[in-house]
């Protein structure tokens, strides 16, 4: 995975509550079978006219946001369907973080996996930050896994809390199977324990499978 | 001990692991896989040389792409075809057990996997699908998860988790007629909002839960995560005791009354804390409708699309008036005055026999409206299909003019062929509102399934406690 430690880049607002994994990547394209390539069916429903031209209404098609690679969101940024493929849009599309007051659970959790940072802020610093986005043209945030700020050049600076653990994991751009395979041990020593236990715990005994 | 909930029994039952500071390594009972979310995952395990550690905890089934026209017929839908062939080698490479379109055990995951009794009380089950909360309807820890997860757990048989916050949702006092596990459900996101439940797990308890189904009770937790929460869960008892013996991969004999004593302390302890907790009263409770584009909006039959500039918060504000122009609705339009053109009783939601019984029921020597261009019911597994063959069901509702198909997702998520055109108005039994959910410009309203059984007779919206025709209604 790859690992984020620090960027910077032009912002790109998304000014709505609720934006769910299915607007991301609409369903016909979770039938194809890499991670890679998804960037051009990001949003893609609301991004495209008939015929795959660019929706100039949309927010993203608006020739300032170009090249954005910090997305700024609302709340439970994220819900619905657990598809990956949405982090997958996303980190494809060019953005590397994105900030908003909440995130669906799923969601945020895939994000980690794909080096994508989601900073959680409070609702007040993600309205300044529409607000200042919206006012300048070529409106850049630097954001700091390191030191858990996000900072503009006008001296703006907002602290995030994030787990250590994520934070660390992040910044070294781990494997985490490998991480959990370090611990092999304990899951055998799990299984082997485990499996002397009442029924509830048992491997599936396929004797009861009736077909 | 102190006392402790049914999530905390669980999870402390499967920590492999835990060390301060780090999410602790919890071991997966069971894992369900389809063709959408997991060829990636295999791809990972093969690229970076490393095996399925138990193919027999692992379940696989076809069920989001799949057609539901006839099992006969060779597949069109190319891309589809390439994600069964791609499952059926990941899973025949690695040992895993595939229902896969010839089976008759083929269905929706999340209805298969409690009616084939792989899902238990106190496992922790998990699946590349949001809907797995479902399975916490007998009393496990279920959640979906994504690909990279999905990868993780084929690899290690384990997740690394961070615990849940709990909050125990209470629906008091016996539930009304007419009034269904769905009206519940969507009555409790619509009080807690979609995004009320994120970083909770769900604890469903109270007289109108516990006098639920066991499918009743898959309806409610299958929605969990449409008010947020990964997991939603309901204590095992009698009744989902009584609904697991007998059932394939259940327990027999000996093992099934060892498998209930054990499955008996699951229940949360008296005393025992939850970070929240939400109660309803069952009997101010009402059939209903969605208006807007998540679950969170919606509202009873009895009542009006609302108007925006009744919402305080100008992000709900400006979601309500968004939601408007794309459901083509105007505020303060009576609900039952929406007009129709399909009808959608089926997914992981409201698919299973007793959904399709009480459809029937309403629908029995009856025709569908002249108005509605299409009327569907899809069960949600072949047995599912099959025994409501045995009792006549699909002859009822062929009879009232709905089509009767093959078991999968289907139009709830339109990744075959049913799908909602552009500008369309769908009565729905599915999970999901969200624009372009069941079609781009399609327009989904949901419902239970009597309610969408009785909007198709008439054409649009009635509430069923009232209809005429609703006489016997549970």
């Amino acid at each position: 995975m790859q690992a984020f430690v620090k960027h910077t880049g032009l912002v790109a607002p998304m000014d709505r509550v609720n934006v769910d994994t299915d607007q991301m990547v609409p369903k016909q394209f979770i039938k194809l079978l890499t991670r890679e390539g998804f960037g051009r069916f990001l949003f893609y429903d609301w991004r495209y006219l008939p015929g795959e031209t660019p929706n100039p209404e949309f927010i993203l098609n608006q020739p300032r946001y170009q090249g954005a690679s910090v997305l700024l969101a609302r709340a439970n940024f994220g819900c619905g369907s657990s598809r990956e493929h949405a982090p997958w849009a996303i980190l494809d599309y060019g953005f590397r973080a994105i900030l908003a007051p909440s995130y669906a659970d799923i969601f945020y959790n895939n994000c980690f996996k794909n080096g994508i940072l989601p900073v959680t802020l409070s609702d007040e610093q993600i309205d300044e930050l529409f607000k200042r986005t919206e006012q300048n043209q070529g409106y850049r945030l630097t954001v700091d896994l390191e030191q858990q700020s996000v900072t503009d050049d006008k001296g703006l600076r907002y602290a995030f809390s994030i787990d250590p653990f994520r934070k660390e994991c992040l910044l070294k751009g781990l494997d985490e199977i490998g991480l959990t395979l370090v611990h092999e041990p304990d899951i055998s020593a799990f299984e082997a324990t485990n499996l002397r236990r009442p029924v509830m715990y048992d491997p599936v005994d396929l004797k009861y499978h009736a077909s | 001990m102190a006392p402790r909930t049914l999530y905390e029994k669980i999870w402390d039952a499967h920590a492999v692991r835990e060390a301060a500071g780090q999410p602790s390594l919890i071991y997966i009972d069971r894992h369900f896989i389809h063709e959408s979310t997991s060829a990636q995952a295999f791809t990972g395990l093969k690229a970076a040389g490393r095996k399925v550690r138990r193919p027999e905890l692992t379940f696989a089934t076809m069920d989001h792409s799949v057609s539901t026209k006839n099992r006969g017929l060779p597949i069109l839908d190319s891309i589809a075809a390439a994600q069964f062939e791609a499952l059926d080698r990941n899973c025949k490479e690695a040992g895993i057990n595939l229902f896969d379109l010839n089976s008759r055990n083929q269905g929706i995951v999340h209805v298969i996997g409690p009616e084939l009794g792989i899902t238990q009380p106190g496992l922790t089950i998990v699946c590349g699908d949001s809907h797995t909360s479902t399975h916490g309807a007998l009393g496990a820890l279920a959640f979906g998860i994504g690909t990279s997860e999905v990868e993780h757990v084929l690899a290690t048989q384990c997740l690394a988790q961070f615990k849940s916050k709990t909050m125990k949702i209470e629906v008091k006092g016996p539930r009304p007629s007419g009034v269904t596990a769905k009206d519940i459900i969507l009555a409790i996101i619509g009080k807690i909002g979609i995004g009320g439940g994120n970083g909770y797990v769900f604890e469903y308890a109270g007289e109108a839960v516990r006098g639920l189904s066991m499918e009743g009770r898959m309806t409610i937790c299958n929605m969990s995560i449409e008010g947020g929460a990964r997991a939603g869960m309901v204590a095992p008892d009698e009744t989902t005791f009584a609904y697991l013996e007998g059932r394939p991969f259940a327990p027999r004999g000996k093992d099934f009354q060892a498998a209930v004593d054990c499955w008996k302390s699951l229940a949360t302890d008296p005393g025992a804390k939850y970070d929240a907790v939400v109660t309803l009263e069952a009997r101010e409770l009402a059939p209903m409708v969605t208006w807007g584009t998540n679950p969170g909006m919606v509202t009873r039959v009895t009542g009006r699309v609302p108007d925006p500039a009744s919402f305080e918060h100008p992000d709900e504000r400006k979601a309500a008036e968004r939601a408007l122009i794309y459901m083509d609705l105007k505020p303060g339009m009576p609900i039952e005055e929406i007009a129709l053109d399909r009808v959608f009783i089926g997914s992981c939601t409201n698919s299973r026999l007793e959904d399709l019984r009480a459809a029937a029921k309403v629908v029995a020597g009856k025709r569908v409206a002249k108005s509605l261009k299409q009327a569907l019911v899809v069960p949600g597994s072949q047995r599912v299909k099959s025994e409501a063959e045995k009792e006549g069901l699909d002859r009822i509702f062929r009879d009232a003019g709905f089509e009767w198909r093959d078991a999968g997702c289907s139009m709830c998520i339109a990744m075959n062929d049913d799908v909602l055109p552009s500008g369309e108005r769908a009565a729905s039994t599915s999970n999901r509102n969200f624009e372009g959910r069941q079609g781009k410009g399609g327009r989904t309203h949901l419902a239970s399934p009597i309610m969408a059984a009785a909007a198709a007779i008439e054409g649009h919206f009635v509430d069923i406690r009232a209809w005429k025709g609703a006489e016997g209604i549970e």
